[in-house]
C-alpha cells in the first residue's frame, strides 16, 4: 500500500454557498482556498492565481458585499455566504457599467489583473456611489497591474460611477 | 513572385543582416496626406469583452480531461554537483505518476546545453528534478520527498564580487567576458584637450519582470502530434525550441498562445517547464500542465541585469567632445548581454566615443530581455552624466543636449535616419512641463523641508520592424474578413491595430474583421519583443488585405459587368459611379467562395537606420530629511512614426512610465551573498508600483508617418516609454536638492547615502 498523500489531511467536507446568485456545493478539504474552489471545483476561471498569498489582488471576489482576496479565504469559511465573481456581473449579455467603462477607458492591457480590479471597483461603487479619486485609488490599492493601466483604471471607475448615477 | 532578399534587422540593440523571402508587391505608402478613416483614430480593444467578463482563457486557465500537474524541484544551492537523486519515496506517494531528473531524463537540448537537468547546478532555483502528479498539491508534496546528494561548490552572486579576481571562477575563462565595443574618433586626445571633464560611476539593480501570469505551459500529445499551449511572446520560437529538444518535425508541433498575462521580454522562447511538460505528457499519455509559482518566477524566469557603469565625459567650448563608457552586467549564466552602451553610441552627435561592455558571470538566474534591455540601464547612466556635465558647465541641460541632437545620420555608423524628430520631442515636452521655469538649485516645495525640481532625459531605441512576417486575409461571402498571422498580443493591443489596418485597406467596417493570432498553424510572424510587432506585421497584413481587395474587385467586375478600374470598396460595399452594392450581394448568387489574400513584409532599406526617439520630463518633490522622492508629474513625448491607435498608444506610454518608475524608485532584487538565495521572491518584498505610486502622466506624440520605414509609416512603441524615465527623475532630484544619486533605485537609503557623501 503506498502511503496516502499527507496533504489530504482531515477529510474533505461539503460546503454550500451562493455563487453569482445561485447555490453551489463543493466537496473540499479544509485547507482549500476559495480561489481554488472557484477555479478547480466550480470552473470559474475569471479570478486569477498570481501570488496565492494575498499580495496582488488578482483573485479578488465580492464576499457578502465586500471585496475579498479569495486566495486568503478558506472555502470552508464560506458556508452559507454569498460570493460574486467577475462572471456574474453581466446580466442577459448586458455588461455591468464598470465593465463597459473598463473597455471604453482602455483600463487593461494584458487583462490578467482585470477581473480582480473590476471586482474591487464594483464593491466600491456599491458602498459609495460618488467616489473621489482618492476613494478609487484606495479601493484598488491592493490590486497590482504590472502593465501599468492604473490611470485608466481610475478613470474607468470614476466614469462608471458617473454613468451609474444617471 | 517569390524573391530572396537581404535585409537589415535591428533587434534590441543588435544589428544583423538577414535573408528573408518576400512575395508580391508592397502596398503604396500611406503618407501624411493619406485620407484614413480607421487607422490613426482611437479604437477600443476588440478583445475587450472577453477580458472584462473573465471569459478570456490564458495558459493558466486551460483544463483538459485527465490533465496532470508537473512541479519542479529547484536547487537550494547557488552552485553544486548533483551526485545522486533518490526519487523512490516520491514515486511511492499516492497520485505521483513520474519523476524526471538528470539520471533518467531523455536528452533534450536547451539553449546550447544537452540536457535540461544540469550535472552542475549553477544558481539557487536551477532545475534538479520534476514530478508529475494528479494534482498540483501532490506534486508539490512529492518534491519534498526527493532526496538529492549535492556536492556544494564555491559560488559568487554579486556583480562587483564576481568581477573581483579573488572570487570563485565560474567559467574556465573567468567571470568577466568581452561583450561589445565601439570606437570612433580619438577619445584620448579629446579628453586631453577638454576644458571640462566629468567622471562618474553608476549602478543599477537587478529588476524582476513579475508578469502577473507566471511562465508556464500545457502539453498534449495526440498520437505523434504535440500541442503546447504556452504563455509566450514567440510561438514560433517555442516551436523551434521544442523541435531542438524533442527532435520531432515542425509538422508534428503546434504552439498556441491566444492570450497572455504579460511578458515584458521574459517569455521569448521555449522554457524548461514546457519541455518538462512535453516529456511527461509523452511518457504518461495525458496532458501535462507545468506552471511556475510566484517565487519560482522570481528566481528562475529571467531578470534585467544589474550593472556597474563608468562614464567619462569631456567638453570643450561648451560642447561635448568625448564619451568613454565602460559597463559590466551581471548576466547570471546568460550567454549574452543586454548592452547598456547602446545609447552612448548613437544618441548624441559626439565625435569621440569609446565604449566597452562586459558580460559578468555569477551564480544567479540568467538574464532575459526586459523591456528595452540595456537601454534602460545605459540611459540612466549616460543621461545622468550629461546632466552632471551641464551642471559643471553651468549650462541648461536641455540646451546642452539640443546641440548634439540634430544629426540626420546615426553617428555610430554614418547611415541616414529614416526620420528623426527628437528636437520636436524636446520642444513639446519643455512646453508641457514648463521647462522655462526651471531654476538651477530647484525651488521650494509645498511644505517646509521639501524641495522641488525638474529633470529630463532623452530616449533612443530601434523599433523599425523586420521581415519575415506573413499574413493572410480571408474574405467571407458575407463581406466579413478574418486576418490570420502567427504574431502574439502580449497586452499591447496587436489584435486591434491589425483589425484597423485590414479594415482600412479592405474598405470594410472594423467590426467585420476578426483577428486570429497566437497559433503556429498561421503564417510566420516574428517575436513580439524589441518593439518589433507593429512595424513588422501591419505592413504584411496591409498587403494581404490589398490582395484580397483586388481579388474582390475582380469578382465584382464580373458580377456587375463593370470594368474593375471603375470600382472601389467603401464601408463594406462595392462602389461604382455612385451606385453601392454590398459585398454580400456581390457573392449572393455565386457558389460559396473564400477570397484569400496573401501578404509579406518587405525588407528594410540597407542604407537607412530606423530609430524611435523621445524625451521624458519629470517634476519631483523631495523630502531632504528623509530622502523620500515623490514624483509629481511625468511628461513623455515620443517620435514613433504614425500612431495607429491613439487610445492604446497612450496606454502603452503610461504603462511604460509606470514600470520605469518602479525601476527608478522601488524595485530591486536582493540576493543573500552567503547562501545565494533571492530574498525578494514575493510581491510583498519586491515592490512593483501600485496605483498609489502613479503621478500625473502626460503622453504626447510627434504623430508623423515615417514614410521611409514601411508602407504604414509606423514604428514600435512597446519599449521607448520605459527608457528615459529613471534618468529624468534622478536629474529632477538633483535639480531639486543638489543631491546626485548615482545608484538606483532612488530609495530613501540611496538618497540619504548620496546626501551624506556630498
Amino acid at each position: 500500500m503506498p502511503p496516502k498523500a499527507s496533504v489530504v489531511g482531515p477529510a474533505a467536507t461539503d460546503v454550500a454557498f451562493e455563487v453569482n446568485g445561485r447555490s453551489a456545493r463543493v466537496h473540499v478539504p479544509p485547507h482549500r482556498t476559495l480561489l481554488d474552489a472557484l477555479r478547480e471545483d466550480l470552473g470559474l476561471l475569471g479570478a486569477k492565481k498570481v501570488c496565492d498569498e494575498g499580495t496582488c489582488g488578482a483573485c479578488t471576489v465580492i464576499l457578502d458585499g465586500r471585496a475579498a482576496y479569495s486566495c486568503m479565504t478558506l472555502a470552508v469559511a464560506c458556508e452559507g455566504r454569498s460570493v460574486e465573481t467577475v462572471e456574474g456581473l453581466a446580466r442577459d449579455g448586458q455588461l455591468d457599467p464598470v465593465q463597459e467603462a473598463f473597455i471604453a477607458e482602455d483600463a487593461f492591457q494584458c487583462g490578467f489583473c482585470t477581473p480582480g480590479q473590476i471586482m474591487s471597483v464594483v464593491a466600491l461603487l456599491r458602498s459609495n456611489g460618488s467616489p473621489t479619486h482618492d476613494d478609487v485609488t484606495r479601493a484598488v490599492a491592493g490590486n497590482l497591474c504590472r502593465c501599468g493601466a492604473y490611470p485608466n483604471i481610475v478613470s474607468a471607475a470614476l466614469s462608471a460611477a458617473r454613468k451609474s448615477k444617471r | 513572385m517569390t524573391r530572396v532578399v537581404r535585409t537589415r534587422v535591428e533587434f534590441e540593440g543588435t544589428v544583423s543582416e538577414e535573408t528573408a523571402i518576400i512575395q508580391g508587391d508592397d502596398a503604396p505608402t500611406w503618407d501624411a496626406s493619406a485620407d484614413l478613416g480607421i487607422v490613426g483614430h482611437p479604437h477600443r480593444r476588440i478583445e475587450g469583452v472577453g477580458k472584462v467578463t473573465g471569459r478570456t482563457r490564458y495558459t493558466h486557465d486551460l483544463r483538459f480531461p485527465g490533465m496532470l500537474h508537473a512541479r519542479i524541484l529547484r536547487s537550494p544551492y547557488p552552485r553544486a554537483r548533483v551526485r545522486r537523486v533518490d526519487a523512490s519515496k516520491a514515486l511511492a506517494l499516492g497520485g505521483v505518476r513520474s519523476v524526471l531528473h538528470r539520471f533518467n531524463a531523455p536528452k533534450a537540448a536547451f539553449r546550447g546545453e544537452e540536457t535540461i537537468f544540469r550535472d552542475e547546478v549553477r544558481f539557487v532555483g536551477d532545475e534538479v528534478a520534476a514530478v508529475a502528479a494528479e494534482t498540483e498539491e501532490i506534486a508539490a508534496e512529492a518534491l519534498a520527498l526527493i532526496a538529492v546528494d549535492y556536492e556544494v561548490l564555491p559560488h559568487v552572486v554579486d556583480l562587483e564580487e564576481a568581477i573581483d579576481d579573488s572570487s570563485p571562477r565560474i567559467d574556465e575563462h573567468g567571470n568577466v567576458h568581452d561583450a561589445d565595443k565601439h570606437d570612433r574618433g580619438d577619445v584620448k586626445k579629446a579628453l586631453r584637450d577638454a576644458d571640462t571633464v566629468l567622471e562618474a560611476t553608476y549602478r543599477t539593480p537587478t529588476q524582476l519582470h513579475n508578469s502577473l501570469e507566471t511562465h508556464g505551459a500545457v502539453a498534449t500529445w495526440d498520437g505523434d502530434m504535440l500541442t503546447v499551449h504556452e504563455s509566450t511572446q514567440h510561438i514560433f520560437g517555442v516551436r523551434q525550441g521544442l523541435q531542438a529538444a524533442l527532435k520531432i518535425p515542425f509538422s508534428r508541433i503546434r504552439v498556441v498562445c491566444e492570450h497572455m498575462g504579460g511578458g515584458f521580454g521574459s517569455k521569448g522562447g521555449v522554457g524548461k517547464y514546457s519541455i518538462i511538460a512535453a516529456l511527461f505528457a509523452r511518457e504518461l499519455g495525458l496532458p501535462v500542465r507545468c506552471v511556475l509559482d510566484r517565487h519560482e518566477e522570481n528566481i528562475a524566469a529571467g531578470n534585467r541585469s544589474a550593472t556597474l557603469q563608468r562614464i567619462t565625459l569631456g567638453a570643450k567650448a561648451g560642447r561635448i567632445s568625448a564619451i568613454v563608457h565602460d559597463s559590466w552586467s551581471n548576466a547570471g549564466l546568460g550567454r549574452w548581454v543586454a548592452d547598456p552602451t547602446g545609447p552612448t553610441k548613437g544618441l548624441y552627435d559626439v565625435p569621440n566615443v569609446r565604449t566597452r561592455s562586459y558580460r559578468v558571470l555569477a551564480n544567479t538566474g540568467s538574464l532575459s530581455a526586459f523591456r528595452a534591455p540595456g537601454y534602460v540601464e545605459g540611459t540612466f547612466a549616460l543621461e545622468s552624466a550629461i546632466d552632471e556635465l551641464a551642471e559643471k558647465l553651468a549650462a541648461d541641460p536641455l540646451a546642452l543636449r539640443r546641440q548634439h541632437a540634430t544629426a540626420e545620420k546615426d553617428p555610430s555608423n554614418g547611415l541616414r535616419y529614416s526620420l528623426k524628430r527628437l528636437v520636436e520631442c524636446y520642444d513639446i515636452g519643455a512646453e508641457e512641463i514648463g521647462w522655462s521655469k526651471r531654476k538651477p538649485g530647484g525651488t521650494r516645495g509645498s511644505a517646509p523641508g521639501l524641495r522641488r525640481g525638474l529633470g529630463m532625459a532623452s530616449q533612443l531605441w530601434s523599433g523599425g520592424g523586420t521581415p519575415p512576417a506573413y499574413a493572410t486575409v480571408h474574405l467571407n461571402p458575407d463581406g466579413t474578413a478574418i486576418v490570420r498571422i502567427g504574431t502574439q498580443d502580449i497586452g499591447t493591443g496587436t489584435r486591434t491595430i491589425l483589425a484597423q489596418v485590414c479594415a482600412e485597406e479592405l474598405g470594410i467596417p472594423i467590426g467585420d474583421v476578426r483577428v486570429e493570432i497566437g497559433d503556429t498553424e498561421s503564417p510566420y510572424a516574428p517575436i513580439s519583443a524589441g518593439s518589433l510587432t507593429v512595424a513588422s506585421v501591419t505592413p504584411a497584413v496591409r498587403v494581404a488585405a490589398m490582395d484580397a481587395r483586388e481579388q474582390l474587385l475582380e469578382v465584382a467586375a464580373g458580377v456587375l459587368e463593370t470594368p474593375k478600374a471603375e470600382l472601389r470598396i467603401e464601408g463594406g460595399a462595392v462602389v461604382s459611379r455612385g451606385a453601392r452594392t454590398d459585398i454580400a450581394k456581390i457573392f449572393a448568387d455565386l457558389a460559396n467562395y473564400t477570397v484569400i489574400g496573401k501578404g509579406a513584409r518587405r525588407p528594410n532599406h540597407d542604407d537607412i537606420v530606423i530609430k524611435t526617439f523621445g524625451a521624458h520630463f519629470a517634476e519631483v518633490e523631495v523630502d531632504v530629511a528623509t530622502g523620500e522622492v515623490h514624483v509629481e508629474r511625468v511628461v513623455a513625448v515620443h517620435d514613433i512614426g504614425r500612431v495607429v491607435n491613439p487610445l492604446t498608444a497612450r496606454s502603452q506610454v503610461e504603462g511604460g512610465v509606470i514600470q520605469a518608475l518602479g525601476f527608478a524608485l522601488s524595485e530591486e532584487r536582493v540576493v543573500d551573498r552567503p547562501t545565494g538565495h533571492v530574498l525578494t521572491t514575493g510581491l510583498e518584498t519586491y515592490k512593483v508600483p501600485t496605483v498609489k505610486d502613479v503621478p500625473k502622466i502626460v503622453a504626447r506624440f510627434v504623430d508623423a508617418p515615417d514614410t521611409v520605414a514601411n508602407s504604414v509609416g509606423v514604428k514600435g512603441l512597446g519599449e521607448p516609454p520605459i527608457i528615459p524615465t529613471a534618468a529624468a527623475v534622478a536629474n529632477a532630484v538633483a535639480n531639486a536638492t543638489g543631491i546626485r544619486v548615482r545608484t538606483l533605485p532612488l530609495s530613501r537609503k540611496h538618497v540619504l547615502e548620496a546626501a551624506a557623501a556630498r
